[in-house]
């Protein structure tokens, strides 16, 4: 558990940082909560030339308004997120999601641009800002750019951030007025989901007005079930929601590991999506 | 001779241990730097099994800081092989195994090449620098496949995979199971567990130049047992190695072993003539440390339509893995005894065959053998209940030993001494509110709720305490199972209490310290208990199988009363007093019918320190030594209710509650005991719902981290409710049993057949262990379909 070695940048400021990360190239790798970087690179399957720390960036860190969208500093940690007022007010979906984030050591280190910019489709956080349509603001050498969510997560541990950008910010817009809920299925508390399930809903008069749903763990990316979300348009009852959460697998391509097949990792998307759309819609 | 009032045994004596442990004021091995120190690396195969074309060590040499780097081949002269403490049967294949592999690999993790460098970041950086050619072999991964014709050999010289047979047989089942009305046949299956100690293994080393004296520092549950043996096969005299376990962070089994990493450090060490270090990282223990279980059980049971049960037929095949670790062969064999547990019957037949893979060695693991065994009867026990309507605690208590039976000989020969399963049974099923429960499920499978409630009931015994030496002769075990300790009393009237135990987590200070107090009428703060150091601690065999107390905690007491003889000698010296007219209580010897004509242990101590006024004739000591070899194991039982819910739209098991009443005998710490339980629960929780070492089909470890490999924590475990019954032990004079293992033995069962039970009305008879969720879904959807259970 002894890394390769490596050299070490601690810029102050994210003008240096991507200054830094500019010029080392393809080789350099950031270092934000170092929650899953680090193990990476003690077991030798990531192997950086320089590790970029950018922990020392006040400007990276907190959360404020801007309008009707919530803006989150990249470096903001789990716990400051759970803790944030704005979050808990405007973006519960997003608080109730990270407080199931491993253990309060990881929360206090781990943040949210980390986990975003992992681009794990096992992570917690890329099945939220997705479902809440998130954009995602990455600065390099020319300058920012706004990335939405939908995106963002282009492969398996891939974003579509380039070598010399930074994850910056994330920009939520509120969700005042949607139901939300987050299913995991883990099967220890510290564990990676099998399977977890992200809804929004908002209620209509006595129906399911809109209703978006989030899928961890169920492919390469964090993934929307289109045909569930359709399929909810409408529903006025839980009968109506178990039908529609039958399509909730349809279009993704689960992995096999030690914890679950593909097939039954479909199986628990339909259910979960069943139970986290009744509890989002207060019908379960 | 009037005994002294229990003071401080049965008290919850806050662990002495614990300041130091918890503010990080900690002596691990990992911690030992001396001037000068080395760090060791070992390269390991990334293959189950292949031919070592070729090792190059050469360009390691070259990085700066390197210091040497051997293959096998180099050093396999000065290394001889591990050693293998218990072939079983006379015809046991015991394989050369070289601390460093020479000419084959035989499992992922087999060491192959090994690096000292100035430090550890070095060394870690230098095993990338060694290149291995290997040529592949087939690998031989299934314990039901290795013997089958034709499969390739882990051990090609030796010509099988069968390490051996092992049987033994009492009555005739065959004749049993003709007069049954029943027979349950199941075939069970104990998965691979990774130990997982909180504290990776570690070894330090330190050279002596001026008197060819090692010291071996190791994270070891067994000091003694270890200096003999690397003595044996280093070729090192005995008296020049020192051997001191520091701190330990818990062993469950996987420190009781001599390990490759001991010998390689040792004999590098005296090569070098330098002092080194190896430590071992998480992922590196989860295939260098030994692994526990991994047994296929097939078990048979024939009873009569009430409920008697006339005969049980036990026959295993169980893993070594690899090669043969120090006690791996007479693991199964421990257990062989304890498949009748609880219940009377007239025929009982054993088989074990021990088979060999190329996957990490096999060896004990909490438990040892015991846990198998009281899994399978209480498996089968239950599903004969449900095979007959009955209830399953009604079977039991049908068959069990009643408490006016004991002492009781079983049908496997062991003579248990005490025992009340009545009582513990009952306590259990009102703390549990078991009818209740009964209602609540009856009431689920009425309305088809999709959460279902399974109760699960194991009523356990164990044999503890290893213990009589013939016993383990007769078993073909090398050494014995006695135990030593020494009480010295200081002059001022202080106590040094020294054992050869080894605690490494157990709390041996705290209890020793309340049982030696007790004894010699002492403060529980004046007693020092010291140990884990070959040259303090000369005489000891150490800490396993639940043998502490009942062994090493009864020779402390045992060796106290040999210091209030001597004192008591001394004492009626001074008093102008025949012995025989002194009391001693509290501490003070006094005469009878004249209290005021009194000696304090202490003032004698110091009487005896200065020697001017001793009895004739008397060497001017009142120290003492034991060294205890009991007659008989000691049998602690219980009763161990869980009640699970399962959702079968998930498969997700939820344990909703847990209770356990115990019967430990005499109870010298009860919040020791209590916490001795907690553990022993949580892994045998892990077993049942959490646990696997799983290999691909190339024999590679995939829950090779913690991440894969899924302890549960606090957050996954249930509120245990723990209560007792004391039934003291007759076999010693504490009248104590031993506790280490016993939740690890009684809850697995609990927990599976809670879960069963919550799915028995889906036609679901097993689930593999661990009951994962998949698992879990899988049963109940191949039960709704009425297909088999798959594996």
């Amino acid at each position: 558990m002894i890394p390769p070695t490596f050299d070490y940048a601690r810029p102050g400021s994210v003008d240096e940082a991507v200054r830094t990360l500019a010029d080392a190239g393809e080789d350099a790798k950031v270092l934000a909560g170092g929650q899953s970087l680090l193990p990476l690179m003690r077991l030798r399957l990531a192997f950086p030339d320089l590790v970029v720390d950018v922990n020392r960036i006040p400007e990276l860190r907190g959360v404020r308004e801007d309008g009707d969208t919530l803006v989150i500093g990249a470096m903001t940690t789990h716990h400051d997120v759970i803790a944030d007022p704005l979050v808990r007010r405007h973006a519960g979906l997003l608080a109730a999601a990270t407080s199931t984030v491993a253990d309060p050591a990881v929360r206090h280190r781990g943040t949210l641009g980390g986990s975003l910019a992992h681009a794990d489709p096992a992570g917690d956080l890329p099945a939220v800002v997705l479902v809440m349509d998130g954009e995602l603001v990455a600065q390099g050498p020319r300058g920012r750019r706004t990335i939405p969510a939908r995106e963002f997560f282009v492969d398996y541990l891939q974003s579509a951030l380039a070598a010399d950008e930074l994850l910056v910010e994330i920009r939520l817009p509120k969700a005042d007025g949607w139901g939300f809920r987050y299913e995991k299925f883990h099967r220890v508390a510290q564990a990676w989901p099998i399977v977890g399930v992200a809804a929004l809903v908002r209620r209509g008069d006595g129906h399911i007005a809109e209703a978006r749903v989030g899928l961890t763990n169920m492919g390469t990316t964090p993934l929307r079930a289109s045909a569930t979300e359709e399929a909810l348009s409408g529903a006025g009852d839980p009968d109506a929601v178990t039908q529609a959460a039958q399509q909730a697998a349809q279009g993704t391509r689960p992995t096999q590991d030690t914890s679950a097949s593909p097939e039954y990792r479909a199986h628990l998307a339909r259910v979960l999506t069943e139970r986290a759309v009744l509890a989002a819609a207060g019908m379960g | 001779m009037s005994e002294t009032v229990a003071r401080e045994v049965g008290r919850a004596r806050l662990r002495k241990e614990d300041a130091h442990l918890i503010t990080g004021q900690t002596n691990w091995t990992d911690n030992i730097s001396v001037n000068g120190l080395l760090h060791l690396a070992i390269l390991r195969s990334p293959m189950a099994h292949a031919r070592i074309d070729r090792v190059d060590v050469s360009a390691a040499l070259e990085l700066p800081g390197v210091i040497a780097a051997f293959s096998g081949r180099d050093v396999a002269e000065s290394m001889g092989s591990l050693p293998c403490a218990w072939p079983v049967a006379e015809d046991t294949v015991v394989p050369d195994h070289p601390p460093i592999a020479v000419d084959e690999v035989r499992y992922a993790g087999d060491p192959v090449a090994v690096v000292v460098a100035r430090d550890r970041y070095t060394a870690a950086d230098a095993l990338e620098a060694i290149e291995v050619d290997y040529t592949p072999l087939p690998a031989v991964l299934d314990i039901e496949g290795a013997l089958a014709e034709g499969t390739a050999l882990v051990h090609s010289d030796k010509g099988t995979n069968r390490c051996y047979d092992y049987h033994s047989a009492s009555g005739d089942y065959e004749a049993a199971k003709a007069r049954a009305d029943v027979v349950v046949t199941r075939r069970y299956h104990q998965q691979r567990l990774i130990p997982t100690a909180m504290e990776p293994r570690a070894v330090v080393v330190t050279p002596l130049a001026a008197s060819g004296e090692f010291t071996l520092y190791s994270s070891t549950q067994i000091p003694h047992v270890l200096r003999v043996l690397l003595a044996v096969t280093t070729g090192i005299p005995e008296h020049k190695i020192r051997v001191v376990a520091p701190d330990v962070g818990g062993g469950f089994g996987s420190k009781l072993q001599v390990y490759g990493e001991e010998v390689i450090a040792l004999v590098l060490a005296r090569r070098l003539g330098r002092p080194l270090k190896w430590t071992e990282s998480r992922s590196e223990a989860n295939v260098a440390t030994h692994h526990g279980r991994s047994q296929v059980q097939d078990i048979e049971v024939a009873a009569r339509r009430d409920g008697t049960v006339l005969g049980l037929k036990v026959s295993l095949l169980a893993d070594m893995g690899a090669y043969l670790m120090l006690l791996c062969p007479g693991i199964p064999i421990l257990g062989a005894s304890m498949y009748p547990a609880i219940y009377k019957m007239g025929a009982y037949e054993f088989s074990c065959t021990g088979v060999f893979t190329n996957r990490t060695p096999i060896d004990a693991y909490r438990g040892a053998g015991r846990p198998e065994a009281t899994y399978a009867i209480e498996r089968i026990m239950d599903d004969l209940a449900a095979e007959l309507g009955m209830d399953p605690v009604d079977l039991r208590r049908h068959n069990w030993i009643r408490h006016e039976e004991f002492p009781y000989t079983t049908i496997a020969g062991l003579t248990y001494d005490s025992g009340n399963y009545e009582a513990a049974t009952d306590k259990a099923l009102s703390l549990f509110d078991y009818d209740k429960l009964r209602v609540e499920q009856a009431d689920r499978v009425d309305h088809a709720d999709t959460v279902r409630l399974g109760i699960g009931v194991s009523t356990y015994t164990e044999m503890c305490g290893l213990a009589p030496s013939r016993w383990l002769s007769e078993m073909r075990y090398a050494a014995g199972g006695w135990e030593a300790a020494s009480i010295r009393v200081l002059p001022t009237g202080k106590v040094e209490v020294v054992t050869g135990t080894s605690p490494h987590g157990q709390g041996h200070v705290t209890s020793w310290s309340q049982i030696a107090a007790d004894a010699l009428g002492v403060p529980f703060e004046d007693v020092e208990v010291m140990h884990g150091d070959t040259r303090l601690a000369t005489h000891g065999m150490d800490t396993y199988g639940s043998r502490s107390l009942v062994v090493g905690g009864v020779a402390v007491h045992e060796a106290a009363r040999k210091v209030v003889d001597k004192a008591r000698k001394v004492a009626a010296h001074l008093l102008e007093a025949n012995e025989a007219d002194l009391d001693f209580a509290d501490g003070a010897f006094t005469v009878k019918g004249s209290p005021e004509a009194r000696k304090t242990i202490q003032e004698v101590a110091f009487a005896t320190f200065a020697s001017h006024d001793l009895p004739d004739g008397m060497e001017p000591s009142i120290n003492a030594e034991h060294v205890l070899d009991p007659d008989t194991f000691s049998y602690p039982h219980g009763t161990h209710l869980c009640a699970a819910e399962v959702d079968t739209e998930t498969g997700a098991v939820h344990i909703r509650s847990y209770v356990c009443v115990d019967d430990v005998g005499k109870v010298i710490n009860p919040m020791i005991v209590e916490g001795q339980l907690h553990g022993g629960i949580a892994q045998g929780i892990a077993q049942a719902l959490y646990e696997e070492a799983v290999y691909d089909e190339e024999g590679n470890l995939l829950t090779g981290t913690l991440a894969d490999y899924l302890v549960p924590g606090a957050p996954d475990l249930p509120e245990l409710v723990t209560d007792r019954t004391e039934t003291p032990a007759t076999s010693n004079p504490l009248g104590v049993k031993g506790v280490g293992e016993a939740g690890t033995i009684a809850s697995t069962p609990a927990v599976v057949n809670a879960v069963v039970d919550a799915l028995r009305p889906f036609g679901v008879q097993d689930i593999r262990m661990p009951c994962t969720p998949e698992r879990v879904w899988q049963a109940v959807r191949s039960g709704k379909s009425g297909k088999e259970a798959p594996a």
